[in-house]
């Protein structure tokens, strides 16, 4: 088995008209062992912005530490916030200085570029290649089941509860068909200001 | 002393073994209705990243009844059919009639568990109406293990085409839903929608598919074409 399956999870983000969504799967396992079902892949980065880093968790955890550290040296310095295309550019960045001892996580960022006034999303692979999209993002083991979902269910302009319906949907269907992922999920649905979080109940098996 | 390199690798040189097993892609999705049964297939036959043809039909009439959809290595799908048809036929001889759609399963289910430590490599789907007139779909592993359902995708796309179905037909993580079966018109909608999405992210499907509509009036084919890249 992969190392990126080791832990299982998934997450996924889909562009809207004036907002954006990032959504999370609950599980953490260790193969098929299940042994927590409340571990977020999504965090909280700054206003408006998320990152999720599926893959291996103990690199999702370092990764994160190591890029709160790299944010809040940005913000001291910079004495502003950052924008999510800077938070992508800064990501990628981090993982190819680790181009041949990579982190294994794929990153999914998504927020509001208040310079441009309108949504942000973008992914990379583990090495840092980056991705900019204003359709959907998506990384994790139910990363095909994820794709068929996505493909049929998103289309350009949903509003935020068309885009919670689309993302919610296209999770929950795509990891009840995955082992390692699912446990319950957590939306984002991002907006020009405010945030809009829920929590999915769904299958527990 | 002198160190005789040979080459790159430890050991004598080994031939290349033969691989008797193709992967040449495909993609099947069936949903039975209380009437009919709907049965898909793309039309793309591939080896690795070429394209063989746009143009290969994957599934077979085995009766008026029953039709079944089979793809994973060509060869062995070839095969396959052709033993069926022929046990088929002989059924036909020894029993002046014609096989029923739930004997058809369980002797394909006997013929790929027969092939038990040389599989057929092969991903098979069968529609059709059971003997009370109801839509039926059957699916299989390469080794004959069976079961029935009211919808299932196979092939190189079931992992993008089964939650769509899950969700479109059997209705998953839907609430205020009443759970009734499927009409023929949403199932043929739901089998394009399925192969649309599949076809935009696997590269082994695509190019068109090809649709059987079971019913008591006989078989009825649809084709619809699919993207080319």
């Amino acid at each position: 088995m992969s190392i990126m399956e080791y832990n299982g999870g998934c997450v996924l983000a889909m562009m809207g008209k004036d907002c954006v969504g990032i959504a999370t799967d609950l599980r953490f396992g260790v193969q098929g062992m299940t042994v927590a079902y409340n571990y977020e892949k999504v965090f909280d980065v700054g206003p408006q912005l998320y990152i999720g880093l599926p893959g291996l968790a103990t690199d999702t955890e370092t990764v994160l530490q190591r890029l709160k550290l790299r944010v809040n040296l940005y913000e001291l310095k910079e004495g502003r916030k950052l924008q999510p295309a800077v938070l992508t550019s800064m990501v990628a960045n981090m993982l190819y200085e680790r181009r041949f001892g990579p982190y294994f996580v794929e990153p999914v960022i998504a927020g509001w570029d208040s310079k441009k006034n309108k949504p942000y999303l973008s992914t990379m692979d583990l090495i840092g290649c980056i991705t900019e999209t204003d359709e959907f993002a998506l990384a994790g083991t139910c990363s095909e089941q994820m794709y068929g979902m996505s493909e049929a269910l998103w289309q350009p302009d949903l509003n935020a509860d068309e885009l919670f319906e689309s993302i919610s949907q296209a999770m929950m269907n795509a990891f009840d068909r995955d082992a390692v992922s699912g446990m319950g999920a957590i939306v984002h649905i991002i907006e020009k200001d405010k945030v809009t979080t829920r929590k999915i109940k769904t299958r527990m098996d | 002393m002198a160190v005789v390199e040979t080459y790159a690798g430890y050991g004598p040189i080994q031939a290349q073994r033969f691989s008797p097993y193709a992967d040449n892609g495909g993609s099947i999705v069936a949903i039975a209705g209380e009437d009919f049964a709907v049965i898909g297939s793309d039309t793309r036959l591939t080896v690795g990243y070429a394209i063989n043809t746009r143009e290969q039909n994957k599934l077979f009439r085995l009766s008026d009844k029953t039709v079944l959809g089979s793809c994973g290595c060509w060869c062995d799908v070839l095969t396959l059919t052709r033993v069926l048809n022929a046990r088929m036929m002989m059924y036909n001889h020894e029993h002046q009639k014609v096989m029923g759609t739930q004997a058809v399963a369980q002797l394909l289910s006997t013929m790929l568990y027969y092939k038990r430590f040389f599989p057929y490599y092969v991903s098979n789907i069968l529609a059709g109406l059971d003997e009370n007139g109801k839509g039926a779909v059957y699916h299989y592993d390469p080794v004959g293990h069976y079961e029935r359902n009211y919808y299932y995708a196979g092939g190189a796309s079931s992992a993008l085409l089964q939650p769509f179905l899950d969700n479109q037909v059997g209705l998953k993580n839907m609430e205020n839903v009443t759970k009734e079966i499927i009409s023929l018109e949403k199932a043929v909608a739901v089998v394009k929608d399925a192969f649309i999405s599949a076809a935009e992210r696997e590269i082994h499907t695509g190019d068109a598919i090809m649709i059987n509509i079971i019913d008591k009036n006989g078989i009825r084919e649809e084709k619809f074409a699919l993207r080319k890249d």
